[in-house]
């Protein structure tokens, strides 16, 4: 596998929403608008690169049965200390994104990536992968919080973007607009896989 | 009878686990350190625009923490809290009104409201709402409704003749009636919020009326 492929990876083939389904839970909670989807994203994704470059550089060192307890120690105090800058330098979104932005902490999407990948494999690799798997998280959602914030507000990151007299769909706004949004996402992303694939197939199979 | 291997056993955990412990510890302190001022900043901050929202004119604000028995004592920083309020005062060093935290649950969590009060006229002067997680589009009106916070900017909390509780509770106007001095029109489609954020505006209110009539002459303006 090449070292490119370790970043790339996660924004398409093994996107952790649109394709693995990780991390469900601030995915549908905090995209009410794409800044929040954009901050939530950025936040998860630094914790996941330098939690990776910490599993990885520690994996000859930390014994198998202490692994998880040492991982959750690290994985808390970034998120801890990714807390505070956000207080620091942007307090309006962390007010918005509220209790979500310490939920980091029992992300699966960070566990699972030290487990699966950056505890068998090489410092840059791992670090590639995390901020691979990072980006994909955001554009997810990203792409998740502008389809409710333009539907739901009339806005985008805080822009008009629909005429007055367009009727707001406040329902995109509440959690039940996660769900929708999400499956229409979901949606979409298979279709285009399954055409892909039916493209790619050799001539034989092809229709 | 001899364990298998226990010192390579124990000592590689305990180093993990210490070791990583310690690194964790110095990361936390460092960027608590790192942040703690303009994490104050920020939230001082949005105080003291919240108080400029209510008390309009307002040049100096001195905060004061009520004690049990009724005293003001007069705080260095500007500070949030229930037993605190804030003196606001003009260009020239008159008092411009009292500043102070409303808080009560509203139709999903608990809201957060600041109370600008002018005790001379006896009237709540400015409404706003710091912390409410009410449904968007719906309840979270209560943020930004123009005739809704019109209602706040005029609102009479008099004291009765005992001077101890409010003549009139604070309430919303009945639909289709004359509105009354202190009622205030709800917002259509966000009834409960609208009650709620009456209700502790009147219990708010209600706590400080009576102490903040005597205030007037007990606060100074900012040294």
């Amino acid at each position: 596998m090449s070292s490119g492929d370790d970043f790339v990876k996660g924004l398409w083939r093994e996107n952790p929403v649109l394709a693995m389904l990780l991390g469900m839970c601030p995915t549908l909670a905090v995209t009410n608008s794409a800044a929040n989807g954009l901050a939530m994203g950025l936040a998860t994704a630094g914790v996941l690169a330098v939690s990776g470059l910490f599993v990885s550089a520690t994996r000859r060192v930390v014994p198998r049965a202490v692994r998880v307890a040492t991982w959750i120690l690290v994985i808390a105090t970034l998120v801890t200390a990714v807390d505070y800058l956000l207080q620091a330098a942007a307090p309006d979104v962390h007010r918005r994104l509220g209790a979500f932005v310490s939920l980091i902490v029992v992300n699966c999407l960070i566990l699972g990536r030290a487990e699966a990948f950056a505890s068998r494999n090489a410092v840059p690799a791992a670090v590639l992968d995390g901020a691979g798997m990072g980006a994909g998280f955001t554009l997810a959602l990203l792409a998740i919080g502008s389809v409710r914030e333009v539907l739901g507000s009339g806005t985008w990151f805080g822009l008009a973007v629909l005429p007055d007299g367009f009727a707001r769909f406040a329902v995109m706004l509440l959690p039940a607009g996660g769900f929708l949004t999400l499956a229409a996402w979901l949606l979409a992303v298979n279709a285009l896989r399954t055409r892909r694939r039916a493209g790619t197939a050799p001539e034989g199979l092809a229709r | 009878m001899a364990e298998p291997r226990p010192a390579e056993a124990w000592w590689p955990m305990f180093r993990a686990l210490v070791g990583t412990g310690l690194a964790c510890a110095l990361l936390i302190v460092g960027s608590y350190e790192l942040t703690r001022e303009p994490i104050a900043a920020n939230r001082d901050a949005r105080l003291r625009a919240a108080i400029d929202a209510v008390l309009p004119a307002t040049a100096a604000v001195v905060s004061y923490r009520r004690l049990p028995d009724g005293r003001l004592q007069r705080l260095d920083a500007l500070t949030s809290g229930d037993d605190v309020v804030h003196a606001g005062f003009d260009a020239d060093g008159r008092v411009t009104g009292f500043a102070y935290e409303g808080r009560g649950p509203g139709y999903q969590d608990s809201i957060e409201v600041l109370l600008g009060h002018d005790p001379r006229s006896q009237r709540i002067v400015g409404l706003a709402v710091l912390a409410s997680r009410e449904t968007p589009g719906l309840g979270d009106r209560i943020r930004d409704d123009p005739a809704f916070h019109a209602g706040f900017r005029d609102l009479d909390v008099r004291l009765d003749a005992s001077g101890e509780a409010l003549a009139h509770a604070v309430a919303l106007a009945r639909p289709g009636r004359q509105r009354r001095a202190w009622q205030i029109d709800g917002i259509s489609g966000a009834t409960v919020s609208s009650r709620a954020v009456a209700r502790i505006v009147g219990e708010a209110a209600a706590r400080w009326a009576p102490l903040l009539g005597s205030a007037l002459e007990r606060v100074e303006e900012p040294r």
